[in-house]
């Protein structure tokens, strides 16, 4: 295999991999206060949809990314006043949003751009357009005539979107956040026993809202990417379940920011061989493209079979907290 | 003390939170400028104003009993088994093999075998996850959820490599032989009105059946209090002798092969060949119709039948009012697992405030009357 053919895959691992590493940032944020959150795919899509439509509307992606993140940040209070507030099973929760954005989506899309669900195709100014960095080309034939340090310059590190840089400043940041303020401590100890912190005098509705906030913004971000970076416009269920590829990270990550890059990019990487490959041949063995989409899912069930190391999720995950008890 | 009468908690919450829902789904019909009234009569209209409706809405009703029970068996145990999808598409694999590769003389003894190997296939998708939750204290949930995906991506497999006709592009299994084909309603109950091409097929009868089966393993077996008493307290259970494990392990494995059995409606019933993409999301349905019905067959029933009335009321919609969309219906269904099961305390702390107060007035009339007591 070519040196550029290689760069080229790892390039779209890295557009691939944005959606999910986001999605999983807000799932981390979530999941370490103790809410569970599978509704992270309605979530994203919710934004996809209404990022594009007022990028569209508006004529501004900014905008538009502003309202995909209102969107997402609703929803996300939706499952706080739901989990947190009447104390309801999480669970069931997150279904209800997934089920609700991915109607709600459509139903608005038929009535707003009568285009059967979907917005329309976005101009280039109300997309997120590809950054070139200094010094580096952006035209296919100007990177190959390059030496190979440029061509990893030119084709892997420069030419994403503004989002993609964000997401990866992203990544320091929440483990900054997490591990080392005052707000992160009392996030986690939330996390694994609400008890205490409620005994400290720290508010653990509070917190937990907090999170789940947080958590809308970060899937706000990865919707936005998706209908205004990634594609240029919105299509009907176009999230396709990368939000339970988030959540299937995020455990492979065992709930640290870290590994949620390197699972994402590793899961990003998986989807793009895909993308560019349809049957591997490896020998004798032909590995079909089902196979690698299944494979995200195959790894997370090893992982919870305790084959390689044990995740153990936050303890509190998933318990609405009473005060009385 | 119970803070409600059983009535109330059986019929009156999930009353209300349906109707809260539905309110909602109007608003949002409001809101994109139809007439909610309007939209609600011809969607009633569609799903029972003729036998051609009545022949979709209980057809697709069969399909959330099958899965509904799924998911409330496994509610029992406290148990969320959200992959009735993927348990429901390894099902009709096992419904494809068996009506396939042998040569049945008559349906009746393919249909035992269809309802033999859907089970055992659905049930088998089913067991990893339940061995995992078991063993290895797993979310269920996750490991179902990865399961789905993981089904569906096999089922393509098959589809298009094993099962597809030789020079056909769909990526579908050859027909079945007319011999295993399932009477349709307008063969057992033309008398009503139905017509040759409804959908409404033998299926239906299983389905009422697997209820009474359900009812009676989960209230009149040794069994069923088994699970009943561990979805109540683990601990409890333990002390009592009662292996986790097992019933971990046997609750799923019934769940698993309830969701299987729906792909004898739809890949033996209706399609007569298996399908990508056949479950058409009934597994998730399924969650919305135990919550709804508060995992009891016979609410699993009737809240089977509204589902089956808004998707085939739905289909209709789409023709008569074009500007709503058809997914008017999940944003419906996603409003019933909201209100019925995220929102639940949201309806009962009021409601129970409301009876507490009757009762209390009550005693405090009951003791002016006898001041002696």
């Amino acid at each position: 295999m070519e040196f550029l053919t290689i760069l080229q895959i790892l390039d779209s691992t890295v557009r691939l991999a944005t959606p999910l590493l986001l999605a999983c940032l807000a799932g981390l944020w979530s999941e370490r206060a103790g809410i569970f959150d599978i509704g992270l795919e309605g979530k994203m899509l919710a934004a996809a949809f209404f990022s594009a439509a007022i990028a569209f509307t508006a004529g501004s992606v900014w905008i538009g990314l502003a309202a995909g993140i209102l969107a997402s940040v609703l929803l996300a209070l939706l499952h706080g006043v739901a989990s947190i507030t009447f104390r309801g099973n999480q669970l069931i929760s997150g279904v209800a949003i997934n089920f609700l954005a991915a109607g709600l989506t459509v139903v608005i899309a038929q009535t707003w751009f009568q285009q059967g669900g979907r917005t329309p195709q976005l101009a280039s100014d109300s997309r997120f357009g590809n950054i070139v960095l200094p010094g580096a080309e952006s035209t296919i034939r100007g990177i190959a005539q390059q030496g190979p340090l440029g061509q990893v310059y030119s084709e892997l590190i420069s030419g994403h979107s503004i989002l993609v840089y964000l997401a990866l400043l992203i990544v320091p940041l929440s483990w900054w956040a997490l591990y080392r303020t005052r707000f992160g401590l009392r996030l986690r100890a939330v996390g694994e026993n609400p008890a205490a912190v409620d005994t400290a005098g720290i508010s653990v509705v509070g917190l937990r809202f907090a999170a789940v906030v947080i958590c809308g913004v970060l899937c706000g971000l990865a919707g936005a990417y998706l209908a205004t970076a990634l594609n240029a416009g919105f299509v009907k269920d176009m999230s396709a379940g990368r939000g339970f590829i988030a959540l299937a990270a995020l455990i492979f990550a065992k709930w640290r920011p870290w590994y949620a890059l390197s699972a994402c990019l590793l899961f990003g990487l998986f989807d793009a061989v895909g993308n560019r490959f349809q049957n591997i041949q490896l020998g004798e063995i032909i590995v079909p493209v089902q196979f690698m989409q299944a494979l995200p899912y195959i790894l997370v069930v090893i992982v919870l079979a305790g084959l390689v190391g044990k995740a153990i999720p936050p303890r509190a995950g998933g318990e609405p907290y009473v005060k009385e008890r | 003390m119970d803070k409600m009468p059983k009535w109330a908690d059986v019929v009156l919450i999930p009353l209300i939170s349906v109707v809260l829902a539905l309110i909602v789904s109007g608003l949002v019909v409001a809101l994109i400028g139809e007439s909610p009234v309007r939209a609600m009569e011809v969607m009633v209209r569609g799903a029972f104003g003729s036998a051609y409706g009545w022949g979709y809405t209980l057809y697709y009703a069969t399909n959330f009993i099958f899965t509904g029970l799924a998911v409330a068996v496994a509610f029992h145990a406290r148990l969320f088994n959200i992959g009735g999808e993927g348990q429901a598409a390894i099902g009709g694999l096992g419904v494809a093999i068996i009506l396939l590769n042998v040569a049945w003389p008559h349906w009746t003894v393919a249909l035992l075998a269809a309802v033999l190997f859907s089970a055992a296939f659905g049930a088998a998708w089913a067991a990893v996850p339940a061995y995992l939750q078991a063993k290895r204290g797993s979310h269920i949930v996750i490991t179902t959820i990865m399961f789905n995906y993981i089904a569906s991506a096999l089922l393509v497999y098959l589809l298009v490599n094993v099962f597809r006709v030789e020079g056909s592009m769909a990526p579908e299994s050859a027909r079945f032989a007319e011999a295993v084909h399932l009477p349709n309603a307008a063969s057992f109950a033309g008398f009503l009105g139905f017509r040759g091409s409804t959908p409404l097929n033998f299926a239906f009868f299983l389905a009422l059946i697997a209820c009474v089966g359900v009812w009676l393993l989960i209230w009149r077996t040794r069994l069923g209090y088994e699970i009943r008493a561990f979805g109540h307290s683990q601990t409890a259970a333990v002390y009592a002798g009662i292996n986790p494990t097992k019933i971990i392990m046997i609750t799923m494995l019934i769940s698993g092969g309830l969701a299987g059995m729906m792909a004898i409606n739809v890949v033996m019933g209706e399609a007569e060949r298996l399908v990508l993409d056949f479950v058409e999301g009934a597994g998730f349905v399924g969650i919305a119709v135990a919550l709804m019905g508060r995992s009891h067959p016979v609410g699993v029933v009737l809240a089977a039948l509204l589902f089956g009335a808004l998707y085939q009321g739905g289909a209709e919609l789409q023709f008569e009012m074009p500007a709503i969309s058809r997914e008017m219906v999940v944003v419906i269904q996603a409003l019933v697992i909201l209100f019925t099961g995220a929102l639940d305390n949201m309806v009962r702390m009021p409601m129970e405030k409301v009876f507490l107060s009757i009762r209390r007035s009550r005693e405090a009339a009951a003791q002016s009357q006898n001041p002696a007591e």
